[in-house]
């Protein structure tokens, strides 16, 4: 699966905007991820889950950020997030199934956030985009 | 399976009654078909859908989404009961739609994004956890009688 030119531009365009609202997205698509899915929260018992806690914060900006190096290298996610996948696949070891639910998440707050910019292709181009980033987080798995 | 709070119904109920749909009806299973293509495998006689363009403006395919959120909003007032209100509707996917399962999944996840989109910030977080087991639960009662 590869991102057409029209996809690519749209998730570039987009990232314009988002880049402005990096912390308060990361944090909000935790919020979402740990509350719809509460078994997402196995993955962290070390950390303080409560709305509002810094390491909330702080990994929410680190997700986000991981996926504006994806989108700054949209051309080549898989150099892009090489060590992530090897942390991702040694480290790590979060059961594939947890990328969907976090893409999901991730959609949602933007869907929520930049509506009128949420049309049906740029959902299809988001779902897509965030796919091949799973798929690149995953690959070294075995 | 799917247990309801008091909370969860509330937020159900409460954003369901704003949801005009017509317009989310279509916005939702146009979605589908546009987001996850391989799911137009369903209607082969919808007339054009070879463009987001054309599956969003397609007749057939708004009409037949505001059938499904109808079908949605008879759930959303027996949420203690889902497998039996869905019960006949699921034999109907299994053996004359021959419908994956999945699809129910994929639908239900589509909606919730067609949700944020309409009430943004009032679709927080915890409102969408109360929806998402809404959705679980429509898509587990759907798939109940196969066999």
């Amino acid at each position: 699966m590869s991102l057409t030119k029209t996809e690519r531009t749209i998730i570039v365009s987009m990232w314009a905007k988002i880049s402005t609202q990096v912390d308060t997205i990361g944090t909000e698509t935790l919020e979402r991820l740990f509350l719809s899915y509460p078994q997402t929260k196995t993955y962290f018992p070390h950390f303080d889950l409560h709305p509002g806690s810094a390491q909330l914060r702080a990994h929410g900006s680190k997700v986000v950020a991981a996926v504006g190096d994806a989108v700054k290298s949209i051309d080549n996610i898989g150099a892009a997030l090489s060590k992530l996948s090897e942390l991702h696949a040694y480290i790590l070891r979060v059961d594939p199934v947890n990328f969907k639910l976090l893409s999901h998440c991730l959609l949602v707050t933007l869907a929520a956030r930049f509506p009128a910019d949420f049309t049906a292709e740029a959902h299809a181009a988001w779902d897509k985009f965030l796919s091949v980033v799973s798929s690149v987080l995953t690959e070294k798995y075995r | 399976m799917s247990n309801f709070t008091a909370e969860d119904k509330a937020a159900i109920t409460s954003l369901w009654a704003k949801v005009n749909v017509e317009d989310a009806g279509g916005e939702t299973l146009g979605r589908l078909l546009v987001v996850y293509p391989w799911t137009q495998r369903f209607f082969d006689s919808f007339g054009s859908l070879s463009s987001p363009s054309a599956i969003m403006g397609n007749p057939k395919v708004k009409a037949h989404g505001v059938k499904v959120l109808t079908s949605l909003g008879e759930a959303i007032k027996n949420l203690d009961d889902l497998k039996g209100t869905f019960g006949q509707l699921s034999e109907l996917h299994c053996d004359k739609l021959h419908v994956d399962p999945e699809n129910f999944r994929l639908l239900g996840n589509v909606l919730v994004t067609v949700l944020a989109i309409l009430y943004g910030k009032e679709f927080t977080p915890e409102v969408q956890a109360s929806w998402q087991k809404m959705v679980a639960g429509v898509a587990s009662a759907l798939a109940s009688r196969y066999h």
